[in-house]
């Protein structure tokens, strides 16, 4: 098994990638990590998984827990630490606690104390600021950088943030059977569930090798219900998966208002208040579609007066959760209806 | 270059560019800070200078050039670094910013008291220079907020969870003096302003969250309104009284740097609104030293007696600090100084021996005190400050307004303080140095010592200025040598302070001997009614205003005062009226009560 210096490089000659949305290459996290003199750092393992319909890091949590503590182990072992969190989404927790908790066991007999926080699910719980302000007992909201959380983390500790699956690559590359699989949350079709599928291929070659192209016409949102790219179908065949690698099929047919109900409502509730434009933006723009007839045409829904509130989320929020809505509802309007504006 | 000297710890200079114009800045300091030394208008309402960075509000959106990449940030975040270019008005932010004010302040004039009356109102000037719309009662209906109701801070503040615009500097500031009353509860639109659910924490009408508000949700319990009643009333004899620190920070208010003296504008200005009579706290403060510097003395005496003696002394001229005492450690009551505070001394001086001597009926006195400060409209309104006299009872202070309503109280009629000629106070106005240092943390304290050291030794002190206890620190201690006697005294701002001292005191009850202590950071000067906005710089500026009037004062000590002495001399054969006009007693309180 691969530890140490050898798995880092491993690590980079195969590209790995974070794989909770961002994908940052996890070499050069764990580089700046290392150099950093502290005389304490932590490692986080960030279980909370709160964009809609996304299921993979349960998915693995369930088929693969070893894998996902021994990467967590791995990471733990590169920076000389002894200590982790693991940010649990409450429901995952309970879901997994027996095997999750036997491996802890395990850990603690190996003097690795790894903790469980757990999480209210939530969609700013994932936030890397807003877990470790949770975990330190504070309001689960975003942290204002700089400094940047892997500098200055729990309790002023340089921190160390992995989402589960990443855990699980490093685990696969460190035991030397690293395949570029991942895994993918495939939505709205026949056999909605978790796939692994291969990093290279295009979404519409993703829906094919998994038997889920739909027969009839559609678009597809890729990357998380909540911050996924909305795109055509011809459009899906060249783009790749992208952000927390979920793939959403939408009939042809679905009306903007549909669309603009399901977003505006997500993002009104999960908002966590913090920030301005997101707080009052989101409250806003759940309003103006609130006020609107379900049965309205896509063209008198009111942009004009939507377009500000979108781009003033995503150009003011404070942190990457209120500044994602604009990505579904501008590619929205862009590749299906066609809004030359955007 | 010193480069290969320069360690950590020295900051380097940088040069900047705002709006293609250069700036040197500290290396790391937020360019916002940058542009507002500079007095460059960037729109912001989370930012203060002493408080943590909550970069919430998200207006301070500059555009950054960084090799013809060009991005947007907020200038509280940023730091300055050598050759930084940013752009402060775009089209582009300028929209962003009108979007966000839009939702911010949409319901802001309709509820705010300032707007209704046309004061002066620090949102206002957003509402018109954004064009801000004024909200329907469609979005009222729809309003998260609305089910949460002002709440009242006693007699002295209150908040409106309805305006306000969750940047949270009330509750920071509020947390940094070491109290924990307000808090932002919920999440997302349902975000607001409340108080704390424990019922160990009070607030104590300190009014620092007022002075933080950027939008008037978080406000002092206005008087304006009574004021401008009682000096149209042709039957009222109306007198204003000038607290110490009022005449060091109400330049502020009318555009003057922090720190300059405008007394004698303040005294023609309190004339011009239509006060008959203009007096001073000052000569109250004078009262307070001297009432204070017995008590010590005879407590000090009877100690030395071998009898039961209240040590050490607290001063209790900060009703925020007595409210602290009587409400967190009510088993320390004994310890505070029976004396009344400086306003209520005056103004009962007025009421009671200024009114017989000029045969006024004193049920025709109105006595406006113009206050740093909210937790003396509390103390204003306590019933058991009242006074029986005359088969009447009296309140020493009918009405208060801290600096902030004086200010706008001002400009709503028109009164520009500049243009105005130093005026004079009255005969009742007369007042020590040893009173005008009583706005700054530590200057009570200097006060009863110069006074206390009299009725010691028979004569003043050596060296009348205790360098050691002025300044801005926190706590200040020191061993002032009276005559035969060490005198260990300690000087304390903030509650968060205050439980430091009192937890030393736990362990060694005898480390002091007299303990001033103040709520607001820097004492009075930094009280919660003064302009909004003050920060440490400026409290800083205005103490020395206040050091510099006793500097130059003909009297020095509150036992020169000819004033002072004749109105105790007066009392002398009145003892009933005596121990009411000059003391008063405390009473352990009920959360809320």
């Amino acid at each position: 098994m691969l530890t140490g210096q050898a798995l880092l490089e491993a690590i980079e000659g195969f590209g790995l990638v974070g794989r909770g949305g961002a994908a940052f290459p996890v070499s050069k996290k764990w580089r700046r990590m290392r150099d950093l003199s502290a005389s304490k750092k932590y490692v986080v393992c960030n279980a909370s998984e709160g964009e809609i319909g996304v299921a993979k890091d349960i998915h693995i949590l369930r088929n693969f827990p070893d894998l996902v503590i021994k990467g967590l182990l791995l990471t733990m072992d590169f920076l000389d630490t002894k200590e982790a969190y693991i940010n649990f989404n409450k429901d995952y927790y309970s879901q997994v606690k027996t095997s999750i908790d036997a491996l802890l066991l395990a850990c603690r007999n190996k003097h690795f104390l790894i903790t469980i926080f757990q999480e209210e699910p939530s969609y700013i719980g994932g936030e890397s600021g807003a877990l470790l302000n949770a975990i330190e007992g504070r309001k689960t909201q975003p942290r204002v950088e700089p400094p940047s959380p892997s500098l200055r983390g729990i309790h002023g500790a340089p921190t160390l943030v992995h989402n589960v699956e990443t855990l699980y690559d490093v685990a696969r590359v460190a035991l030397g059977e690293f395949q570029p699989t991942r895994f993918s949350t495939i939505l709205g079709v026949e056999n909605e569930g978790v796939y692994c599928v291969d990093v290279a291929a295009s979404v519409a070659e993703i829906l094919r090798q998994t038997d889920n192209y739909p027969k009839s016409p559609f678009f597809v949102q890729v990357g998380g219900g909540a911050s996924g790219e909305i795109m055509r179908s011809d459009q899906a065949e060249s783009a790749s998966l992208s952000g927390c690698g979920s793939i959403e099929i939408y009939p042809q047919s679905t009306s903007a208002y549909f669309l603009l109900h399901k977003i505006s409502q997500f993002y009104a509730k999960e908002s966590c208040g913090k920030c301005a434009p997101c707080r009052e933006g989101s409250w806003a723009i759940k309003e103006l579609i609130d006020r609107l007839d379900p049965q309205i045409a896509d063209a008198d829904i009111p942009w004009q007066e939507l377009w500000p509130l979108v781009d003033l989320m995503e150009q003011a929020s404070l942190c990457g959760l209120g500044q994602a809505i604009a990505k579904p509802l501008k590619s929205y309007a862009r590749n299906i209806l066609r809004q030359e504006a955007l | 270059m010193s480069s290969n000297t320069t360690n950590e710890n020295t900051t380097k200079q940088v040069t900047i560019y705002i709006n293609e114009q250069a700036f040197l800045a500290q290396e790391g300091e937020a360019v916002l800070q940058v542009a507002m030394r500079h007095k460059l208008n960037i729109p912001h309402l989370c930012f203060h200078e002493d408080l943590p960075v909550e970069a919430n509000c998200r207006l301070c959106l500059v555009e950054v050039l960084d090799q013809d990449r060009k991005s947007l940030t907020t200038s509280c975040t940023l730091q300055a670094r050598e050759g930084l270019r940013v752009t402060t008005h775009t089209p582009k932010i300028e929209e962003l910013r009108r979007t966000n004010l839009q939702l911010l302040l949409a319901k802001h004039v309709k509820r705010c008291p300032k707007c209704q009356q046309d004061l002066v109102c620090p949102a206002k000037k957003l509402i018109e220079e954004y064009h801000i719309k004024q909200h329907d009662e469609r979005d009222e209906q729809s309003d998260a907020s609305l089910k949460h109701q002002i709440h009242q801070m006693g007699t002295a503040a209150e908040f409106d969870p309805q305006m306000c615009i969750k940047c949270g500097k009330c509750v920071n500031v509020c947390s940094q003096i070491g109290i924990n009353f307000l808090e932002l509860e919920g999440k997302g639109a349902a975000t607001h302003l409340t108080y704390s659910k424990n019922p160990q924490v009070d607030c104590i009408y300190c009014g620092q969250c007022t002075m933080h508000c950027p939008v008037t949700a978080v406000r002092e319990q206005s008087h304006l309104s009574e004021v401008e009643a009682v000096l149209a009333d042709p039957d009222k004899i109306v007198i204003a009284q000038m607290a110490p620190s009022v005449r060091a920070s109400l330049g502020e208010e009318f555009g003057l740097e922090a720190g300059t003296n405008v007394e004698g504008q303040a005294y023609s200005a309190l004339r011009a609104l239509g006060f008959d009579h203009i007096f001073d706290v000052n000569m109250g403060a004078d009262v307070t030293t001297m009432v204070e510097a017995h008590e010590l003395v005879e407590r000090l005496q009877a100690r030395a007696r071998g009898e039961a003696a209240a040590l050490p002394m607290f001063t209790s001229c900060c009703p925020a600090w007595v409210k602290f005492v009587e409400f967190y450690t009510p088993e320390l009551i004994p310890h505070l100084t029976s004396s009344r505070s400086p306003q209520i001394h005056s103004g009962a001086a007025y009421k009671t021996w200024w009114a017989s001597k000029h045969n006024i009926d004193p049920k025709r006195l109105v006595v406006v005190s113009l206050m740093p400060c909210t937790s003396k409209k509390y103390e204003a309104s306590l019933d058991k400050l009242q006074i029986d006299y005359q088969g009447q009872k009296l309140r020493p202070v009918d009405l208060v307004l801290t600096t902030r309503e004086l200010g706008a109280l001002l400009h709503k009629r028109g009164i520009d303080l500049l243009q105005l000629a130093q005026g004079q106070a009255d005969e009742l106005g007369l007042y020590s140095g040893a009173a005008a240092i009583y706005g700054a943390s530590g200057g009570v304290m200097e006060s009863a010592l110069r006074s206390a050291a009299y009725l010691l030794t028979k004569k003043d002190l050596p060296r009348l200025n205790l360098e050691e206890v002025r300044g801005m620190k926190g706590i200040k201690r020191a061993t002032v040598q009276i005559g035969e006697l060490q005198l260990k005294v300690a000087v304390v701002a903030t509650p968060m302070n205050a439980r430091k001292v009192l937890s030393e005191l736990k362990r060694d009850p005898r480390a002091y001997d007299y303990i001033e202590f103040m709520a607001c950071p820097g004492g009075c000067i930094g009280g919660g009614g003064q302009p909004l906005h003050g920060t440490a710089a400026a409290i800083k500026q205005r103490t020395k205003a206040l050091y510099q009037i006793d500097q130059n004062a003909p009297l020095r000590t509150a036992h020169s005062n000819p004033v002072v002495q004749e109105f105790l001399a007066w009392l002398e054969d009145k003892p009933t009226l005596k121990q009411q006009v000059l003391h008063t007693s405390y009473f352990a309180k009920d959360r809320f009560a």
